[in-house]
């Protein structure tokens, strides 16, 4: 899949959409579904990795701190990592907010 | 050497199967379809044919076992027949969309309620959006040829679509009758081998029967249409091939006796042939009448069919299904479609009969060509007419 979703033509699917290029899904922007976005207290973030586990996109990893963070490029703002985190270091604020 | 043995057209399909050499059968047996499968499995267990057999749970088991057949390129074959078929419906819109090329027999049959294990094309009108290429054939002889053409058509890399052969249950699939087969060397050389472009192969993984978001669906849709419309090429191809090969002529849109005549009669499947012994004795009695046979269901083969039919006044169409509330029959529905838009065009009048089993005689082909050419003339307040109903 040379071209992004938006540019493909009829003509440039594969026969029967059948996916030859493994894990293209990658490419998939979910992160355009959101109306709300994690932000983050790391102060009370313990790294036991729990919101990355819940998280139905497995769009969390640890950045360089070693915190567990969204990737927003997948991150569908579905609110599932604030309820889960034990010590509240999440709080899901409207895509509007600052 | 060919020879012609008398036969019963079932176990002469499953031969056919056979001499194109399938690779896996999947398959749940259903009246009037069983004897196809049984014989197929038979021929599996004698040794005789060199394929997996899949005794599955239900249709919908046995298309979705054909699914991951076809996709690993194994030729495939199954058989199924009106509430099996139904039941298959939601599997065979996956294997036209996913382009896999299996090869199944509809032995035709109504729907219930009330159950009937008896002939109609009820099941038929039922799976027509599915995207499957659908072949019509009225006796054994056809069904055998169109069973082997259907492997090379669907297989071809320029189509890679499922492909039906209808062959109305029990007027076909339970009657003996005298057919010519094919030598097993003659069919492997007019049938290459199954080549899938890309089957699922461990050391080349892809992924099939993906998800397509709003942003690609519409694409994927309107490649499967063109990639139908572009099929009657290839179909038209293999059966002109099968012609040299085995001097048996097939065409889209067959007709008999229909040139420049003015009232023509338009039907599908077994019941042709007897449309035109009433045709025959019609022309006799100095009528003025041909009869035109829809063999290519799907693709509607529109330029031939207009081209068959352009000269005439009156177009008397069979229906063997009833859509319910509807305009006409469903094959009266799709041939006042088709004529439509054209500035000259014949009259359409639209007849039910032959309902779960009903015969139709010859006398009662005549009498709905007679009473078509009244109702062409007077108009009649009916969206359609149906024939041999007792008031
Ligand atoms: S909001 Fe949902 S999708 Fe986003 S990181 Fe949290 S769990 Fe994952
Ligand atoms: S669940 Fe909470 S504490 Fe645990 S890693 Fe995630 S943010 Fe940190």
């Amino acid at each position: 899949m040379a071209k992004s979703e938006g540019e493909m033509t009829w003509k440039d699917l594969e026969i029967g959409c059948i996916v030859t290029e493994p894990g293209s899904a990658r490419k998939y922007q979910s992160g355009t579904w959101r109306s709300q976005r994690p932000t983050y207290n790391f102060n009370r973030c313990i790294k036991c990795g729990l919101c990355s586990i819940f998280c139905p996109e497995g769009c969390i990893g640890q950045n360089k701190e070693g915190n567990f963070e969204a990737d927003l490029y997948y991150c569908k703002g579905c609110g599932i990592c604030a309820k889960e985190c034990w010590t509240k270091v999440i709080t899901m604020v409207e895509e509007e907010e600052k | 050497m060919t020879t012609r043995i008398g036969i019963e057209v079932s176990i002469a399909v499953a031969d056919a199967v056979q001499l194109c050499n399938a690779d896996v059968v999947a398959a749940y047996p259903i009246t009037p379809q069983t004897h196809i499968v049984e014989h197929l499995a038979e021929l599996v267990a004698n040794g005789e044919l060199d394929a997996e057999y899949i005794p599955v749970e239900s249709e919908h088991s046995a298309m979705s076992a054909c699914l991951g057949s076809a996709a690993t390129g194994a030729r495939t074959f199954t058989a199924t027949s009106s509430q099996g078929l139904v039941l298959m419906d939601e599997v065979l819109f996956v294997a036209s969309g996913m382009r896999l090329p299996i090869v199944m027999a509809v032995a035709n049959r109504a729907l219930s309620s009330p159950l009937s294990i008896w002939g109609d094309h009820s099941d038929v009108m039922s799976v027509r959006d599915t995207g499957w290429i659908q072949i019509f054939v009225e006796n054994g002889q056809q069904a055998v040829d169109n069973t082997i053409c259907a492997f090379r058509i669907a297989e071809d890399n320029r189509v890679l679509l499922p492909t039906m052969i209808h062959l109305d249950g029990f007027n076909l699939t339970h009657v003996i009758e005298p057919i010519i087969m094919p030598e097993e060397s003659e069919v492997a050389k007019f049938l290459p081998p199954n080549k899938f472009p890309l089957p699922l192969n461990p050391d080349k993984p892809v992924a099939m029967g993906s998800f397509a978001a709003p942003g690609i669906f519409i694409e994927a849709k309107w490649a499967q249409e063109q990639n139908m419309k572009a099929s009657k090429k290839v179909i038209m191809e293999v059966w002109n091939e099968f012609y040299k090969a085995f001097g048996r002529q097939y065409l889209p849109v067959e007709k008999y006796k229909s040139d420049g005549a003015k009232v023509l009669i338009l039907t599908m499947g077994s019941f042709s042939e007897t449309a035109s012994v009433a045709v025959d004795e019609l022309i006799d009695e100095g009528k003025d009448v041909g009869q035109v046979r829809l063999r290519l269901w799907r693709p509607f083969p529109f330029d031939e069919f207009r081209q068959a039919v352009k000269d005439a006044d009156v177009l008397v169409v069979l229906d063997r299904a009833v859509s319910v509330g509807g305009p006409a029959g469903p094959v009266a529905s799709e041939v006042k479609s088709a004529l439509y838009n054209l500035a000259k065009k014949p009259k359409v009048v639209s007849f039910i009969a032959g309902l779960g089993g009903r015969d139709i005689t010859v006398k009662g082909f005549k009498d709905i060509i007679t009473k078509g050419i009244e109702i062409a003339r007077t108009g009649s307040k009916n969206e359609y007419e149906i024939y041999g109903v007792r008031e």
